[in-house]
């Protein structure tokens, strides 16, 4: 397993309801692109992200398939509709069947 | 074992063609991307917008963004990558605005394709043309 995957998400605390607002998500691995070869000549096997997910109180916001042209520390940032208060729910899968997630809760304004 | 004229020039034939396919390989496997995504249907040029600089001095972080109103889902495609795929974004109901930005990798200069899967069943594409100083495959 890839060490070191610290995922970090960035949620306003705040949101009217109906109100689409931008959700900004990073994890720190190192998405190893299968394409490299170290000092003997031999290929680095790939080891990515191979994909995330977001979820707002058990609806889909969006669902991401990321391959390996994905950069280093893989970054994305999106809109979500936020209808109530509730909570985010971020999920990365690791190639090596690992899966990260974080939890953000979002209030009412 | 011995080769007549015929078969001789067929074999000759043979290695000419083997040279030359893996050159155009990339270009299929991007097509048939294409074709797996939209089934082969015609793409329209407008209702997606691919944000992508000109000129890109680090293949290893290239920003993108995708913007494509309307969409269920993009692909976003590498066209001169040793494996075309990118990433590709899927959007849900709670989806506040179907864009999404990212970081990419790129090889070398080359088209970035992204194609948006429309509500209605219908397909757009976009490609920008980024130019890359250092290529960001590695070895």
């Amino acid at each position: 397993m890839a060490s070191g995957v610290k995922p970090r998400v960035k949620v306003p605390k705040k949101a009217t309801p109906g109100e689409a607002i931008t959700i900004k998500t990073l994890i720190s691995h190192q998405m190893e692109s299968g394409q490299r070869k170290d000092k003997e000549g031999n290929v680095i096997p790939r080891s990515i992200i191979n994909r995330f997910t977001c979820e707002f109180n058990g609806q889909l916001v969006t669902d991401i398939t990321i391959e390996p042209a994905v950069s280093t520390n893989p970054y994305f940032q999106f809109e979500a509709l936020v209808p109530e208060a509730g909570d985010f729910k971020f999920t990365w899968y690791d190639d090596d069947g690992s899966v990260y997630d974080a939890t953000k809760s979002i209030a009412m304004a | 074992m011995e080769f007549s004229r015929r078969e001789t020039l067929g074999l000759a034939l043979g290695a000419a063609v083997m040279t030359v396919l893996p050159l155009r390989a990339s270009a299929s496997v991007v097509d048939d991307r294409i074709a797996e995504f939209t089934g082969g249907a015609e793409m329209a040029d407008t209702g997606i917008e691919l944000t992508a600089p000109e000129i890109a001095e680090n293949g290893n972080t290239v920003p993108i963004s995708v913007d494509a109103p309307g969409a269920t889902a993009i692909m976003v495609l590498a066209t001169g990558n040793p494996t075309p795929g990118v990433a590709t974004f899927n959007f849900g109901p709670l989806a506040g605005s179907q864009s999404a930005s990212t970081r990419i990798r790129l090889a070398g200069t080359q088209d970035v394709v992204a194609i948006a899967k429309l509500a209605d069943g219908s397909f757009a594409k976009a490609s920008a043309a980024v130019k890359v100083t250092i290529g960001g495959c590695g070895g």
